[in-house]
């Protein structure tokens, strides 16, 4: 989230599309009901179903699943074109007014530099124009068409409301009315929260639909401003708290990346992520990065990593490509990869086309899974009937269950979607021979560290030179890893105003990350939990809920990173001149020295308005960039794609390119796709208010709350196919089949799109063949095995199937 | 449970004075804005865990009211009805259903067995099953269609409004577990205070008619609702438009009023008799109750 849960009460407008708040998040829900309750503020939804959050919303409209750029892309247009944007925000925040490379262009639904061989883009062409002084040109009176916002305002003129209309299937005006209601909080007093989850990331557009509603919000100037922001409710605990340590096959702590294979060199991979600014007078906080990434290495190898070894540079694995859970279990089913180490994942139920997953398992020479359940991965070589249909004779896969714990069984701290690191503490013991997670890894760690000290290796350093200094070495504590992350002082640290005085002396913990150096003399496990456990303690244990603006800014509540800052680009709250845009949503201003107020500035604390410091401070323009350059694979600017899978068959705005032409596609799954043609129904997956994933079907209560596998169908497609509800269905794609009860209802209702009648059916996950719910199909036999272009999270929302009675 | 005995202000089948020593104490209520639900079911699993019963693991049965009714071993339910009137919005109504805790209660009225139901200074209608003889007739006696007999014990069974947690002090299991502020509980006068805001600002939306649900034939009620179609209550899932006690119970009481004349002996007698007879009584209970309820 860029801002925080309890922030969604200082809204005046409330969007959940991409997402179902109410009933993902029935508890971060309370604060739209408080929202609207207490600031009278108004909800709409956005979904193809009439969903429980759509039951609280104050304004409903459907869209087709998979078309929200489409939607979004309208909604820009609609506001540039009825003026409906904070001019001076988007004039002095964003990168409007930047100049763009003369050969950059867009046309007939492909960016300039597409190679389809590659199904990849050469992206030279999509950069600034830089001055001789080395800076991005800028045109203030945004009148040259070369700037970005009349590239903008060109590239979403197509987004007519007829157009979009077409393409979602949302009625003309239930469109233009939500388009009047977001346009309203182009007010510098008023703000529009978007509230998103996985609806918006499972596409293989996922990553361009946020963007688009990013674009959305700059243009209205509601990021930085209590009450606004777009806001990512993450699902799975601790899915925030993955992503921060770094979790991804790419990704270091801290959102530092792994160097790719070309990067041997320290220096030029530092060079490289500390972005000088790009504009004069510019923080552009990146250039942090060797301060960061040095002190990891130190917190990791200790006295092995030194300034004549680049810190242990060489230890770390160079990609040739991004090994995310797709690539892998492809490299597995393609016999490439043999052993695969599992923990609190269960990708046979959650990953697309069960069929592929199970048949790569089946490969691989062992599997180890650590959890707390027995999943349906770890036995996806038994027989469970129609549900898991294997033969067990023909699987030779060694499985190793180690079972582990649960949150609850241990210390620790997660991060929830508002960044916020909450320490909690162990309720009970846990069950049988189950261990904390770390005491597992540890004990594999230990054995392999032995085997590489006696039988050394091709390059054992990386593993023997790993700093293991926990009490207990076999069960490190998550107080000692949280201090860890951290981080400490390897030398007394002085003042950079004052040398000759000390302020932390060698061996104390840091305050924050600001004290880091790129000497070697700290260590900081994470440079972005800095500042959560301190000399002054626990500082995630907090539990203080004072909040003296009434806005939320409980600044004694926990730890959120980065530097306990509650909501992020807060400067972009105020205007140039350093005042609240509103007076009531005033969580910092410049007091004509500093930057002071309830919450922590996400800016340098001492630079004057008229110093011209942006407030997009990670960036090297210092501005929000509208026109996003080669940051993103697919395109500088969001445009609609149809899913993989598409009910039309075409894409209406450009028929040539009908899918996202930058998507990586493995060959087999490509003809594991369905057309309309065999499976003429829109089907989206998507969870229950009543469980979590695949655990809850665990456990009893949730189990009789929810007892047994449906879908639902809207009432004119069951008349179609004489079904009712209670019925058995059997629901198809070109991946598999799954039979469930359905259920028939007036909350999901044909779309017309493009000349055309298209129908919805939903999926709910939560199903498998292992708890105490009634056993079921899992639901991600259907989905399609292909990923969004930047991240690759599978399309797990939009593909077709067939339905008929069972 | 019997956490109250000191603040009893009627008891089944009962002539004597309950005790009440401590005199008035304040009426508590339930407010159950439907407008605020999202249907979570949080109320319902916490229900279950403070009071420690366990349903089966059922079916689905095309709809997404699960379990799909009330039960001994479920004291509360969400019903979940999909309205679109001609020309109108779509709408998921989504209603909690539980007991009322009625003032004027038609179970406690009808119940002939002394001390199975009573009714506590604060309003809360509680269920005694260490008296309860079986006999159904509070489900009977039931505006609201709410008591259930269990098939284990044969006695009668819903929700306490957490009488045990409010003796000493706590707001009901539901209370505390919703996550949206949509069940609130506090003295009845608050709650009709806090309903009122809450219906100026449904008002403010477009609901004319929002409104408090709190139906004068049972004397008034210590659940109710805030209803953002008030004048139609039935929509939400048949919820009485205008519920009274029935008056199958006024003739049980005319027959019972001579009767209790005659002294405690009899009635202990008479529920002997009930308790013997208990089987074939139950049986049919539960065929009544079956019939009823399969619509749902």
């Amino acid at each position: 989230m860029t801002n925080h849960w309890v922030d969604i009460k200082n809204a005046n407008l409330v969007l959940i599309m991409g997402g179902n708040a109410a009933e993902a998040h029935p508890c971060g829900f309370k604060w739209v009901t408080e929202a609207k309750a207490h600031k009278g503020a108004q909800l709409i939804v956005i979904d193809p179903r009439f969903n429980r959050s759509a039951a609280m919303a104050d304004y409903y409209a459907p869209i087709r699943t998979g078309t929200d750029i489409a939607f979004l892309g309208g909604v820009i247009h609609y506001l540039l074109s009825h003026d409906k944007i904070n001019h001076e925000y988007v004039k002095a925040y964003t990168n409007a007014g930047y100049l763009v490379n003369s050969a950059y262009g867009f046309e007939d639904g492909l960016f300039t530099g597409y190679e389809p061989a590659k199904r990849a883009y050469d992206k030279s062409t999509w950069s600034y124009v830089k001055g001789p002084d080395g800076y991005v040109e800028v045109d203030a009176t945004m009148t040259d068409p070369r700037c970005v916002m009349n590239l903008m305002k060109a590239h979403y003129a197509r987004y007519t409301p007829e157009v979009v209309s077409n393409i979602c299937g949302t009625p003309q005006d239930q469109f233009l009315h939500v388009c009047e209601m977001i346009a309203e909080t182009s007010a510098p007093t008023k703000t529009l929260t978007i509230m998103y989850a996985l609806g918006w990331t499972q596409h293989t557009v996922g990553t361009q639909m946020i963007r688009t509603a990013a674009m959305v919000q700059l243009l209205l100037g509601n990021i930085g401003m209590a009450g606004g922001g777009v806001n990512a409710l993450r699902g799975h605990s601790n899915i925030q708290g993955l992503t921060d340590l770094g979790l991804m096959s790419n990704l270091l702590p801290g959102y530092m990346t792994l160097p790719m294979e070309q990067e041997t060199d320290f220096q030029k991979y530092l060079e490289v992520r500390a972005l000088k600014p790009l504009r004069p007078g510019q923080l552009s906080y990146w250039q942090n990065y060797p301060k960061f990434h040095v002190s990891l290495m130190k917190a990791w190898y200790g006295d092995a990593a030194t300034k004549d070894n680049d810190y242990a540079f060489d230890y770390l694995p160079k990609l040739d490509k991004i090994y995310d859970i797709l690539q892998v279990f492809e490299l597995m089913h393609q016999g490439k990869m043999n052993g695969y180490f599992c923990q609190g994942f269960n990708p046979l139920a959650s990953f697309p086309n069960k069929a592929k997953i199970g048949g790569a398992l089946a490969k691989l020479k062992y599997l180890v899974v650590i959890d707390p359940l027995a999943t349906e991965t770890s036995e996806f070589w038994q027989n469970f009937g129609p549900y898991n249909d294997v033969d067990p004779t023909k699987i030779q896969t060694e499985v190793f269950r180690l079972p582990s714990t649960c949150f609850a069984e241990e210390n620790g701290s997660l991060v929830n979607s508002s960044r916020w690191l909450q320490w909690h503490y162990q309720g009970a013991d846990p069950p049988g021979e189950a261990k904390a997670d770390p005491e597992i890894v540890a004990g594999i760690f230990l054995k392999l560290r032995e085997l590489y000290r006696k039988e050394g290796g091709a390059f054992p350093d990386p593993i023997v030179n790993l700093t293991w200094n926990y009490a207990i070495p076999a069960a490190p504590h998550p107080e000692e890893l949280a201090r860890e992350y951290n981080g400490r002082a390897l030398a007394d640290l002085t003042d950079p105003a004052d040398p000759t005085k000390v302020v932390l002396k060698a061996g104390q913990q840091l305050d924050s990350f600001a004290q880091l150096k790129d000497d070697g003399s700290t260590a900081c496990g994470c440079w972005i939990f800095s500042g959560a456990w301190t000399e002054k303690g626990n500082i995630m244990a907090r539990r203080d809920t004072a909040d003296p603006s009434g806005l939320g800014e409980t600044l004694g509540w926990a730890f959120a990173w980065p530097a306990n800052r509650r909501i992020l680009y807060n400067r972009a709250s105020c205007d140039p001149a350093g005042k609240p845009w509103d007076p009531r949503r005033d969580i910092i201003h410049w007091n004509g020295s500093k930057w002071v107020g309830f919450d922590v500035p996400d800016f340098k604390p001492d630079s004057a308005p008229a110093q011209d410091m942006g407030p997009f401070i990670m960036q090297p323009e210092g501005v929000a960039r509208f026109f996003t350059l080669d940051k993103v694979i697919d395109g500088p600017f969001p445009e609609h794609y149809e899913p993989f899978e598409t009910p039309i068959s075409t894409n209406p705005l450009h028929p040539k390119v009908v899918s996202n032409p930058a998507a990586r596609v493995f060959k087999d799954d490509l003809e594991a796709f369905g057309t309309a043609k065999d499976f003429p129904y829109a089907a989206t997956t998507y969870r229950l208010t009543e469980h979590f994933h695949f655990w809850t079907k665990h456990a009893k209560i949730n189990a009789i709350l929810q007892p047994e596998q449906f879908v639902e169908i809207g009432e004119e497609l069951a008349k179609e196919k004489g079904l009712k509800a209670g019925d058995q269905v059997m629901v198809r794609s070109n991946r598999g089949f799954l039979k469930a009860v359905a259920v028939v209802t007036k909350r999901i209702k044909p779309l017309t799109v493009n000349g055309k009648t298209v129908h919805t059916v939903g999926v709910p996950i939560h199903w498998g063949f292992k708890g105490v719910a009634k056993n079921g199909y899992i639901t991600n036999t259907l989905t399609p095995y292909v990923g969004d272009a930047n991240v690759q999270t599978p399309e797990f929302k939009s593909f077709l199937v067939d339905i008929e009675k069972a | 449970m019997a956490s109250q005995s000191l603040d009893i202000a009627r008891r089944s089948a009962t002539t004597t004075q309950p005790p009440n020593v401590r005199g008035d104490v304040p009426k508590v209520a339930k407010l159950i804005d439907i407008s605020k639900c999202i249907g979570c079911k949080a109320c319902q699993a916490a229900c279950m865990e403070w009071n420690d019963y366990r349903d089966k693991v059922g079916t689905c049965n095309g709809t997404y009211n699960n379990p799909p009714d009330l039960d001994a071993d479920q004291w509360t339910v969400m019903r979940f009805t999909e309205y679109e009137p001609e020309g109108g919005k779509l709408e998921w109504l989504i209603r909690k259903d539980g007991c009322m805790h009625c003032a004027d209660p038609g179970c406690l009225k009808a119940c002939p067995a002394p001390g199975a139901i009573v009714q506590y200074g604060n309003g809360i209608v509680d269920f005694h099953e260490e008296h309860c003889i079986g006999c159904g007739y509070c489900i009977t006696g039931c505006p609201f269609d709410i008591p259930r007999l269990s098939k284990k014990d044969g006695k009668a069974y819903k929700c306490t409004l957490c009488s045990d947690r409010v003796a000493v002090g706590l707001e009901p299991a539901c209370i505390k577990s919703c996550p949206t502020g949509a069940l609130v509980f506090g003295t009845k006068d608050d709650m009709i205070h806090h309903a009122e805001g809450r219906i100026a600002d449904l008002n403010s939306r477009g609901f004319a008619q929002a409104a408090l649900y709190d139906p004068k034939g049972v004397g008034g009620t210590h659940v109710m609702y805030v209803l953002p179609h008030g004048d139609k209550p039935e929509i939400y899932d048949r919820l009485p438009k205008d519920p009274g006690i029935s008056p199958w119970v006024s003739v049980w009481k005319g027959v019972t009023k001579p009767i209790l004349g005659l002294g405690l002996g009899v009635i202990a007698l008479g529920g002997f008799i009930h308790y013997v007879t208990k089987g074939p009584n139950e049986a049919d209970d539960e065929d009544a109750k079956e019939d009823k309820h399969e619509r749902r």
